[in-house]
């Protein structure tokens, strides 16, 4: 084997990609070459470090200094200085947000400090197209072990004892899940991995698919050895083309090596696993209705029971799981249940990933223990709130989540808390909302979602999200009136007791949540005709204020209305008639004299 | 098979395992409403008209598929029961042409009965988009406005109940999902072969004979149901009088493994129409008109030969 004296990650993930890594791993390389260490350095293309922000992400191993926001200028002199010289490239450092201090090493990075990676252990750290690499990290020991000296129901026995619940959203005990599917008679089961991540800002299963395509493989093998299946299929949306693309390279690795296929490792036990590509309908992430998209059918939820476990793909049991359930499989049969079931709150264990997005500092991936509070996620992963500006809320859990106010932060994390507080753990979005986002109008941007991806089935989540959003949209006009509360908690209950699947049932939720939490600004819409936090232009005017006003004439320049007028030197006025809210003059004054509200 | 005990709106009752609540209540004379429920079709558990309450469950769940169980408490018209039939009702009639003055359907439409038992007024409080997709009037057959659908289904199910039609499936998403032939084209340009098994399971409006329009409300028609002998599938359909007078041949719904056919509607037709022409008729420049026998088989110039033979 060729060693190596240092090791240059490239972050290939899909984020790093757009902001131009494929560029600096060429530059990389061409500069290696010429000035001749080519041999002693290797450049090491890994999937997502989670911290996509801050890409291109380059770490150069052994120091583990992470370079951030590398541009393709930036090689030659990380090359001969760091790589040749030994001398770290000061500018290229990660600054910490508040403190401006630079932090030289990947561990460091208040982001990642408190994370506790697992489902993401290899992400960013290996080569997701060599198997090698995955092996050399304990890869498929986890897997030997099992077809070696455990019985499918051993198996499913240690997974009840770790604990591990769905990461998908619905939060179910996967033990218990395997337990159903292994007792349902039948020679024929189907093995069934979710990857068909939709939620608004949830990257997390995209990132273990490009970044660790063999943890999910062996997690889908230990389960299908769990419940006796030969087959299963790996539902991806097709959205998601370098997933897919590395996929279909492990699966192929795999294959040759014997860990996949027929009579795996010699045990006798076979399963073969294909790669379905979704067709773009967010409805298809609910089970039965990813099943019928398989099928070649429809991507519309059917009513359960019979579940899956039971009836499921081609009418066979079959056992789902999201692709962040599995990729936390290998490691429980790895390192023991107990040790997995160690970590997290009394009722949900393990580590959860969120993906952070919103008007947060530090925006990305991030991967915490259960039992965490929001605020250790929100403020110290995180970074707090950008530009100085107040917190106002979270919204977890996607289109089916709900929005958590300033006064539930401290709670730990897990499923059952989430739930209690209107919200739900879902696939761990995490949008946060500063003192500028109108929570009406956040609302309404969830439910314009779920009712788009509405499958049209059920009455009440077709037609009734559908007058719920012109609710919400009337209000957002300055039209609402006072029985329109009573009648979106009306119908929000309706629909949450009527609708067919998980995605009607939970799309009154970011409402019902916001009516719970800030009710206040639903009234103030309705009775005041103002939107607190500016948003809604319907309700908003622009005026100057005429003793701030230097008579620049910036703001009339950038008016692209001519709203605005006046003398030189002297204060401007501004005709509302006229006025189309844009916002432009806002942002030109230097001197704070054009106010809305 | 065990029998299963349980109690419906108070009412002790027992039942063979395996049925539904909703089978359950019927069998005691409790008639829970359905839409998208067809007795050996189809239960796809999609409109949701057909929710109880059954004590300890979490949700509402919907009778056609909720199988019973050992001392099952159900109520078929609690006041959460009521509540949410009633809004699932609004949430249709709001999204409903309303025209039931001139509507075919007016006095045999699910949606108008329910809307009736439940007191659900056409002025709802959901003031908003309504559908405005085009009317189907391409064929000579089945007349489709499809802003009065309800999307149950049935249609599509019934449809696909003969394996070689397979005609309509849903299509879009959202609000805007709708019923479709493929690449969503009038019936005319599709496979369709108008056999109106859809026709006769729709419960609105959406989807009628065209050939009965105006002829006479529902209630004013006199049915006789006849089988059909054209081939051994032995379809049924309903002969209409009004007053005595022949009105027109409709399809009935059909049983399991009856494929219905335009041939069979049309040849009973012939049989039943005392008005109908004992003449064939023939497409001439673009239109249908009357012929004798002879051009319309092509053997005139044979019968003229013939004739001449005698002579």
């Amino acid at each position: 084997m060729q060693l190596y004296r240092a090791h240059v990650l490239v972050c290939g993930g899909t984020g790093c990609v757009s902001s131009g890594s494929k560029k600096i791993e060429q530059a990389l390389t061409d500069e290696l070459a010429k000035q001749n260490i080519d041999k002693e350095v290797k450049i090491v293309e890994t999937g997502c470090h989670g911290f996509c922000e801050m890409g291109p992400i380059v770490i150069v191993y052994p120091e583990g200094t992470f370079y951030c926001r590398v541009a393709v200028e930036d090689i030659p002199e990380i090359v001969s200085e760091h790589l040749v010289k030994g001398r770290i490239v000061q500018r290229l450092l990660f600054k910490a947000p508040v403190t401006e201090e630079q932090v030289p090493s990947y561990k460091e990075i208040a982001f990642y400090k408190k994370q506790q990676r697992v489902a993401l252990r290899n992400c960013g750290h290996i080569d997701p197209e060599d198997i090698k690499e995955y092996i050399a990290r304990d890869g498929y020991e986890a897997l030997a072990k099992v077809l070696t000296g455990m019985t499918p129901n051993e198996v499913i026995e240690d997974m009840k004892k770790a604990g591990l619940r769905g990461r998908g959203g619905g939060g179910f005990s996967t033990g218990l899940k395997w337990e159903f599917a292994s007792k349902s008679p039948g020679p024929k089961k189907y093995i069934i991995c979710n990857a068909d991540e939709g939620d608004p800002g949830a990257f997390m299963d995209r990132s273990v698919l490009e970044g660790d395509p063999h943890s999910v493989l062996e997690g889908m093998l230990i389960a299908a050895f769990a419940i006796g299946a030969d087959e299963g299929y790996l539902y991806v949306r097709a959205e998601y083309p370098l997933a897919i693309k590395r996929l279909k390279v492990a699966i192929a690795q795999a294959e040759e090596m014997g860990l996949l296929g027929e009579n795996i490792m010699g045990s006798g036990f076979s399963c073969r696993l294909h790669i379905k590509e979704g067709a773009g309908a967010f409805v298809c992430g609910e089970e039965t209705a990813l099943m019928a998209s398989i099928e070649g059918s429809r991507g519309m939820p059917n009513p359960r029971p019979p579940f899956p476990a039971v009836k499921g793909l081609w009418e066979k049991p079959s056992n789902i799981n999201n692709v962040e359930t599995f990729a936390n499989v290998p490691v429980i049969y790895l390192h023991g249940a107990d040790k997995y079931a160690s970590v997290g709150t009394e009722k949900s264990k393990g580590t959860k990933v969120f993906a952070l997005t919103g008007k947060l500092r530090n925006t990305g991936l991030a991967e915490v223990p259960m039992g965490i509070t929001l605020r250790e996620i929100i403020f110290d992963i995180g970074g707090g709130i950008m530009d100085d500006k107040k917190f106002k809320a979270v919204q977890i859990g996607g289109p089916s989540g709900g929005c958590i106010p300033e006064q539930h932060l401290d709670t730990p994390v897990d499923y059952d808390s989430l739930t209690a507080l209107g919200a739900m753990m879902g696939s761990g979005g995490l949008v946060v909302m500063d003192e500028t986002s109108c929570m009406v109008d956040v609302a309404k941007f969830f439910l314009n979602f779920t009712q788009k991806e509405s499958c049209g089935k059920c009455i009440p989540c077709r037609e009734g999200t559908k007058r719920m959003l012109e609710i919400l949209e009337k209000i957002c006009d300055g039209n609402g009136v006072p029985e329109d509360i009573t009648t979106l908690e009306q119908l929000g209950k309706v629909i949450k007791n009527t609708a067919l699947c998980a995605l009607g049932q939970s799309a009154p939720n970011p409402i019902l949540s916001t009516l719970r939490y800030f009710r206040d600004e639903f009234e103030a819409h309705i009775y005041q005709k103002k939107c607190p936090a500016g948003v809604c232009t319907a309700m908003l005017e622009y005026k100057i204020v005429a003793e701030n006003c230097k008579g620049c004439g910036a703001c009339a320049r950038v008016c692209p209305v001519g709203a605005i007028t006046g003398e030189k030197k002297e204060a401007h006025t501004l005709d509302t008639s006229k006025c189309i809210k844009c916002g432009s003059c806002i942002e030109k004054c230097k001197f704070n004299a054009i106010v809305k509200g | 098979m065990a029998d299963i005990n349980l109690t419906i709106n108070g009412q002790k009752v027992t039942v063979p395992e395996g049925i539904t609540v909703l089978e359950a209540a019927k069998q005691i004379g409790i008639d829970i409403p359905t839409f998208c429920y067809e007795k050996g079709l189809t239960a796809p558990g999609a409109c949701r008209i057909c929710v109880v309450e059954i004590k300890g469950w979490r949700n509402l769940p919907p009778s056609c598929i909720t199988t019973v169980a050992q001392g099952m408490e159900v109520e078929t018209e609690s006041p959460a029961v009521v509540e949410a039939r009633k809004t699932i009702l609004e949430l249709l009639v709001a999204n409903h042409p309303l025209d039931c003055l001139s509507c075919e359907k007016s006095g045999n439409c699910k949606l108008q009965d329910y809307s009736y038992r439940y007191g659900v007024a056409s002025q709802t409080r959901f003031e908003g988009e309504k559908h405005e997709f085009g009317i189907d009037d391409s064929n000579p057959y089945i007349y489709r406005d499809l802003n009065k659908c309800i999307l149950c289904g049935k249609c599509v199910a019934t449809c696909r109940a003969v394996s070689d039609r397979n005609v309509l499936d849903f299509a879009y998403r959202g609000f805007n999902t709708k019923i479709a032939t493929f690449m969503d084209t009038d019936l005319k340009d599709s496979t369709c072969v108008y056999c109106n098994r859809c026709v006769a399971i729709c419960p609105v409006g959406a989807i009628v004979d065209k050939t009965m329009m105006g002829k006479g409300r529902g209630w004013e028609l006199e049915k006789k149901e006849v089988t059909c002998t054209f081939c051994d599938s032995g379809c049924k359909f309903d002969v209409n009088y009004k007053d005595g007078k022949f009105m027109g041949v409709t399809a009935k719904s059909p049983d399991q493994g009856r494929p219905l056919c335009l041939k069979g509607r049309l040849g009973i037709e012939l049989i039943y129409n005392p008005d109908k022409s004992e003449l064939p008729l023939i497409n001439k420049d673009g239109e249908f008109v009357e012929t004798s026998w002879e051009e319309a088989l092509g053997i005139a110039p044979i019968i003229e030969k013939l004739t001449a033979q005698k002579k």
